[in-house]
């Protein structure tokens, strides 16, 4: 119980370091103090003196901005874990899978086209896409045969199916509704962006990150069991359909608030499982949390090098995440070859 | 009347759904005695895995019904059933970097609550599934160093972790060398439960208690190894020609086959 407290706070620890390092590294550079001030400030009342757009800086925009960062590198790689366990497939992620290009056209439909006339939010129009895509990914990939979903290649195969297709009409949404100016912006939230995020997404990002978290720890020994295939977790007295259900719906859910909120940022699912399985082994009880803690502090590393890379731009995240996740996606094809791929 | 049956199937059929529905299995009515070995025998496609699915509630029969000590399978909740059976299936893979240890600890899984850690008693569990396989020398040996004999010896030892009553195994010795296939079939026959194994291999399948013969989807024969597996059967099922030749060492029955029509000289 004493090592699970102390490995808790040295994870809540090493969060919060990230998230202040990534309050202080910008354009315009602040040291730790003022970060310091600022957040007492606005936290605990204090009354430091801070320049007010310091002040400004830290906590309306860096701050805000690194809590999505890390809520959504940790929600995408929590989608990454359930997807690999579940369809028994490492290459199985939810940019890959197309789900995040679904989420993208369900987002653009509600706040391009104006389907459902301002009754629903982006965030739903952006979950139904994530299904939809999911669903017609699966339902491609089983009837192209060989192992359906658990196949490498169909897997591929059928998520370059399906994101084009989906990309494609989001694009097609933007150019027959949309204005020059809002083509622009989308094209550039496509690619992962998150400039411009407010409180309020804060929250949402951080509460669903959160809850599926709770939600997967709570299916970890579930998951444990899927290890040789729906079968023998079957025989091990695990409710298949309902487990696969469930859990898939919140790896849809998670994609679909985070990509609604900051765009397809591909990889992140790919990459982080993999790298959380190397350190802390495979079995779920750990390996959940640990792509939790790794996705989010991966991704405000990424933010930082996206604000800080070219002087003066900045650069979409998706760029580098997918910089560092094509290489990881080509190792692990590698790494498979010899194997049952 | 003998003792009550530990798995029962009463006239059992299982189809495929669908436009092309396909009969499968068809009024299959079998006893499995307690503490018995079953050999479940036939060739290819003749429906074995597929019976054996369904005696494991993996898969829900189409007609009839499974009853486990008396007891209609499908009213039991799926934990509660991996308590009492536990099913390995045929050379089942994983990619993941698991040790031994950890594959057989997921035998536990029906004994556990979602966040129930696992208790000392489950421990010593593990420990003697693994001593009851030979294989506690290999407890931190990652599951891709082991053999083909060993992966296997893994799964029977995480299916004695879930402490069942009755074990199912789909052909155990698929892929096997043949020292293997003799020391796993001998572990197999000395465990203390009931046990239902579809095999391949007829000579096999006469160190069993007792044979079921399936045949293109119906059961046809159910009995003792001497006394079923009649030339005539043989023949009928199996096509081939056999021969019984008796071992002048210990006096044990072998079968020889020949094929019915040489065609190829």
């Amino acid at each position: 119980m004493l090592r699970l407290i102390l490995l808790i706070s040295a994870a809540l620890a090493a969060l919060a370091v990230a998230i202040l390092l990534g309050v202080a590294i910008g354009e315009t550079r602040l040291s730790p103090s003022v970060v310091w001030q600022v957040l007492a400030n606005q936290l605990a009342g204090a009354q430091y003196p801070v320049d007010p757009i310091d002040q400004g800086i830290v906590w309306n925009y860096r701050l805000a901005r690194a809590l999505v960062a890390a809520s959504c590198g940790a929600g995408l790689a929590i989608s990454g874990v359930i997807l690999q366990s579940l369809l028994r497939n490492a290459l199985a992620e939810p940019y890959l899978l197309g789900i995040s290009a679904g989420a993208s056209t369900g987002a653009v439909l509600v706040s391009v086209a104006g389907l459902g006339a301002g009754a629903i939010s982006m965030t739903t129009g952006a979950f139904f896409g994530a299904v939809c895509a999911f669903a017609l990914v699966a339902l491609l990939a089983h009837a192209a045969g060989s192992g359906g979903l658990r196949n490498s290649a169909q897997i591929v195969l059928a998520g370059i199916a399906g994101s084009q297709l989906f990309n494609a009409l989001t694009s097609l949404i933007i150019t027959k509704s949309g204005s020059a100016e809002q083509a622009r912006g989308i094209m550039f939230w496509m690619l992962g962006n998150l400039s411009g995020v407010r409180w309020s997404d804060t929250l949402l990002t951080t509460c669903i990150a959160v809850a599926g978290m709770a939600v997967c720890l709570w299916h970890a020994r579930a998951l444990d069991a899927f290890t040789f295939g729906s079968e023998s977790a079957a025989a091990l007295g695990v409710a298949v359909r309902r487990v696969q259900l469930v859990l898939l719906l919140v790896a849809a859910l998670i994609t679909a608030v985070m990509v609604s909120i900051v765009g397809a940022i591909g990889f992140v699912g790919l990459v982080i499982p993999h790298a959380a399985r190397f350190m802390v082994g495979v079995r779920h009880r750990r390996l959940i949390p640990a792509s939790a803690l790794i996705g989010a502090v991966f991704l405000i590393a990424a933010d930082v090098i996206s604000r800080t890379l070219i002087p003066g731009q900045v650069l979409p995240i998706g760029v580098i995440t997918a910089l560092v996740g094509a290489p990881v996606f080509a190792g692990i094809l590698l790494k498979g070859r010899g194997g049952r791929a | 009347m003998s003792a009550p049956a530990a798995l029962q199937a009463r006239d059992l059929g299982w189809a495929t759904r669908g436009l092309r529905a396909t009969s499968i299995v068809e009024r299959v009515s079998l006893e499995v005695r307690p503490g018995e070995m079953l050999g479940l025998i036939g060739p290819n496609g003749s429906g074995k895995s597929t019976v054996l699915r369904l005696l494991s509630g993996i898969l829900v029969p189409t007609q009839g019904e499974v009853l486990l000590d008396g007891q209609a399978l499908r009213a039991l909740p799926r934990r509660a059933l991996a308590r009492q059976l536990a099913f390995v299936s045929q050379m089942a893979d994983t990619q993941d970097a698991i040790d031994v240890w950890d594959a057989v600890e997921l035998g536990r899984t029906p004994w556990l609550s979602a966040l129930q850690p696992l208790s000392a008693e489950d421990g010593r569990i593990v420990r003697a599934a693994l001593a009851a396989v030979g294989l506690e020398h290999k407890q931190r040996s990652a599951w891709s160093t082991l053999s083909g004999g060993e992966r296997q010896r893994v799964h029977i030892a995480r299916a004695l972790a879930q402490q069942p009553g009755v074990l199912l195994l789909d052909e155990p010795t698929n892929h096997l060398d043949i020292h293997q296939q003799l020391s796993l079939m001998q572990l197999v026959r000395a465990l203390p439960i009931t046990k239902v194994v579809a095999l391949h291999d007829l000579n096999q399948a006469l160190a069993c208690d007792r044979l079921a013969v399936m045949c293109a989807g119906r059961l046809v024969a159910q009995g003792i190894p001497r006394e079923i597996l009649t030339p005539a059967l043989l023949h009928d099922v199996f096509r081939v020609q056999a021969a019984e030749l008796v071992d002048p060492q210990d006096g044990a029955l072998v079968l020889r086959f020949k094929p019915l029509d040489s065609s190829f000289p």
